[in-house]
């Protein structure tokens, strides 16, 4: 028992494998579609993760820190730390802004955070934790800086002494993690010329500078120049108690906002990148239906284009069922193939995005089945063609 | 109908066939479930290392001088301006004494007219005196007199109440002699109060120092207490340093400092802390210690940024671990130690750190266990690991 497939194949097997590839480039585009939708909401998640937080204490009626803008004071956190189911609590800040080394340019996350509480990155890739309370810095890698280089933010030079990986923010911001006073400080403070312009405002302000009480202005002039707020106070609850029972009371009493790590998913995931995920996914079902639709065009030409060959199989009297089978065989074959060629091509080019992308194996697992039942139902087409053809036309032609 | 199929193609197409298995392979491997999660380790080894605190402070003088008028009043001139060496007792500035020198000139006629008065009441004393003596022998002989009858009764009374009108006239004169005194004495403590406050118009300076704010011009006025001239000794400049109060453990007068300026950010300076201040800041959670130069570098400036390293002893030999190996699992800090080959997780009890990232572990481990310190993801127990020596490409 020969296999027609198999010696077909052989036969032009040239072709075979172009078009296999050719499809298996086809295929790999739409898993890394599927990997795109897929990293942005990791990367979502992953700044949930990463905070290590149970519950997310924000200004009331906000739905910061990442969603909104919440301000909070930094004397909060303490009153917090006195509620019952309350184990560790800790002030944070985010700012999105651009971060220089020399010239090259980052777009990144700042984020401030105290020191061995939660916020702090848990695991590191390279260097080591803050152990100074003042300009230092440890960055994620996507943001390129190395180990040791001095970074800008704002005023101050911070040294990079950490790596992270896979810190970035709900945007797919890579994080620079610094001390939580200096983050306060770069949050609040303007260029020097801002600052000079606003003593000169407020002196000229007769309420606030008066001959008779010296000291007003310099004690107006150092009020406005502090700045105590923090975006968010991220709390660890205690074993034993749920998040739920520890927020209510923070609710109620503290008149804050408090969100537990499902609802903060439910606010990213569905509200914070709710448009730009959809967006890829609808361009991933487009692409899956295209893919599908080349796929069953490429079998059903690719029989057509061998139906003088089966017409002489039909002549010498080849049955039904082995035609059929060598057809499917082949399809099969080609879908097999390409997506092996798919998913090593989407592995290999992954990396290579500016922004994470997330190969899931459960998405390759249904990516497969999907290209074997497509190449299976575009065969049963290319099937019925090459069993209605008439075996005369081996000779008519 | 068998035809025999080239070797070339057979080898051809098997070839790919590797290759495509090699790729699925690699693609396995590489980033499914099944790939080994890359950490670096290190070996826990027993040691010591000295540690340090890091604090951020600004320039400030330890003796700075405001000065001012005592009265409010105007500027009339000022006479040094900032950045000037002052000496100690050097005119500074004045204020406008108004009718002070009137004032002064009047209380010094009054003190001469009283001068005069006493003049006046002495002469009277004196008379007065000649007066009493010349009554007193009058008095005598006409009692002797009045003794031998030579005269009534009569005439030696009245000579005698003459004598005791003569003594209190001499008494009374006394008393105006004393009264013009105490009235001179009086004007001079007067005269002297305005002169007090003449003087106190002219602002001197208290002790040798610089000048390094002006902060009224001749014509301001000012209320008492309000500064015209600020005054610093640039010999005592001192670091006001800022010590996070979560690592200011071990802070002691006497640790040996380097200060690192803002200004030139390349060297470090010797000093020593020489004061804790006894009230932290609540606010923002800092101690603050008082850090002094050993010597004092030229062109500092008040207000500048510095950083501080404090220097504290050694630490007794313990097992010491990178602080990026120390991970948190729950509400437990401990690290993954790998036993034959898998991770788990280990608690550690955790003493002095240092600004290098070492930190001592008290408790928990053993010198020569296998400890990972860098690692691609969050660990957990099941997960297979491979040990490389660097995780990030870019590690110096």
């Amino acid at each position: 028992m020969i296999s027609l497939a198999g010696r077909d194949i052989l036969h032009g097997w040239g072709k075979f494998v172009l078009t296999a590839i050719g499809l298996g480039l086809l295929i790999g585009v739409t898993l890394t579609m599927a990997g795109v939708y897929r990293g942005m909401v990791d990367d979502a998640r992953a700044l949930l993760v990463n905070s290590g937080a149970d519950l997310w204490v924000v200004q009331q009626e906000t739905q910061g820190p990442y969603a909104e803008a919440s301000s909070l004071r930094d004397d909060v956190v303490r009153s917090v730390l006195g509620l019952p189911g309350v184990a560790r609590a800790a002030n944070v800040t985010y700012l999105t802004m651009q971060v220089t080394q020399g010239a090259h340019e980052v777009r990144a996350m700042v984020v401030g955070f105290e020191s061995g509480q939660p916020g702090e990155p848990g695991h590191l890739l390279a260097g080591r934790h803050i152990t100074r309370s003042h300009y230092e810095a440890v960055v994620d890698e996507r943001t390129g800086f190395k180990l040791g280089q001095q970074i800008r933010i704002r005023r101050h030079d911070y040294t990079v002494v950490g790596m992270t990986r896979r810190m970035v923010s709900s945007g797919g911001d890579p994080m620079v993690f610094i001390p939580l006073p200096d983050a306060q400080q770069a949050q609040f403070l303007k260029d020097n010329d801002a600052i000079l312009n606003e003593r000169a405002r407020t002196a000229a302000n007769p309420a606030l500078n008066r001959p008779g009480v010296p000291g007003l202005l310099d004690a107006v002039l150092a009020a406005q120049s502090s700045n105590h707020n923090v975006n968010a106070v991220l709390v660890q609850v205690q074993p034993g108690y749920r998040a739920d029972e520890v927020a209510a009371p923070i609710r109620r009493w503290k008149h804050l906002e408090a969100y537990t790590r499902v609802q903060m998913e439910e606010i990213l995931v569905a509200k914070l990148i709710a448009t730009a995920a959809r967006q890829i996914a609808m361009f991933l079902v487009i692409l899956a239906f295209v893919s599908a639709a080349i796929v069953a065009f490429i079998i059903y030409t690719m029989t057509l284009g061998k139906i003088r060959e089966i017409a002489v199989l039909k002549l010498i009297g080849t049955r039904n069922t082995t035609i059929a089978g060598m057809i499917l065989q082949q399809a099969l074959g080609l879908g097999l193939i390409g997506f092996i060629v798919g998913k090593v091509v989407a592995t290999v080019w992954a990396p290579v995005f500016p922004k994470y992308v997330l190969l899931e194996s459960g998405d390759a697992l249904s990516g497969l089945l999907a290209v074997m039942l497509i190449c299976a139902l575009a065969s049963t087409l290319a099937i019925r063609v090459a069993l209605k053809v008439d075996p005369a036309e081996a000779i008519g032609g | 109908m068998k035809r025999a199929t080239p070797l070339s193609r057979r080898i051809g197409l098997l070839l790919m066939l590797l290759v495509l298995l090699a790729g699925m392979a690699y693609v396995a491997l590489r980033s499914g479930p099944l790939a080994p999660t890359r950490v670096t380790v290190v070996h826990a080894a027993s040691g010591s290392f000295a540690p340090s605190l890091f604090g951020i402070g600004t320039v400030e003088a330890r003796r700075s001088v405001l000065i001012g008028p005592t009265a409010a009043g105007r500027v009339v001139r000022v006479l040094v301006d900032v950045g000037d060496r002052v000496k100690a007792g050097q005119l500074l500035a004045e204020m406008d004494p108004v009718d002070l020198d009137q004032r002064l000139a009047a209380q010094q006629a009054a003190l001469a007219r009283a001068g005069s008065t006493a003049s006046a009441v002495q002469a009277q004393l004196r008379d007065t005196t000649a007066r009493r003596e010349m009554t007193r022998l009058a008095t005598q002989r006409t009692i002797e007199l009045g003794r031998q009858n030579f005269i009534s009764t009569g005439a030696v009374e009245a000579k005698l109440q003459e004598q005791t009108s003569a003594d209190a006239a001499l008494s009374a004169a006394e008393s105006n002699l004393a009264a013009a005194r105490q009235d001179l004495q009086r004007l001079g403590a007067e005269r002297d109060a305005l002169q007090q406050q003449r003087d106190r118009l002219r602002l001197l300076a208290p002790a040798d120092g610089l000048v390094i704010s002006r902060d009224a011009e001749a014509g301001t006025t000012l209320v008492a207490g309000q500064p015209v001239l600020r005054l610093i000794d640039p010999s005592s400049l001192w670091i006001r340093t800022r010590l996070d109060q979560g690592r200011s453990a071990g802070l002691a007068v006497g640790l040996p400092a380097q200060i690192v300026m803002r200004a030139n950010p390349g060297q470090a300076l010797p000093g020593r802390l020489v004061r804790i201040e006894a009230v932290s800041d609540s606010i923002t959670e800092e101690r603050v210690a008082q850090v002094a130069f050993d010597a004092l570098p030229p062109g500092v400036s008040v207000g500048e940024l510095a950083e501080v390293t404090l220097q504290l002893a050694q630490t007794s030999p313990a097992i010491v671990l990178p602080n990026a190996s120390l991970q948190r699992l729950g509400d437990r800090l401990g690290v993954w130690r790998l036993v034959d080959g898998s991770p788990s997780f280990v608690p550690v009890r955790i003493g002095q750190a240092s600004l290098d990232g070492q930190v001592q572990v008290l408790e928990g481990l053993r010198s020569g266990d296998a400890v990972v310190v860098h690692s691609e993801r969050a660990l957990n127990a099941a997960m297979r690991v491979k040990v490389v020596p660097a995780l990030a490409a870019n590690t110096p």
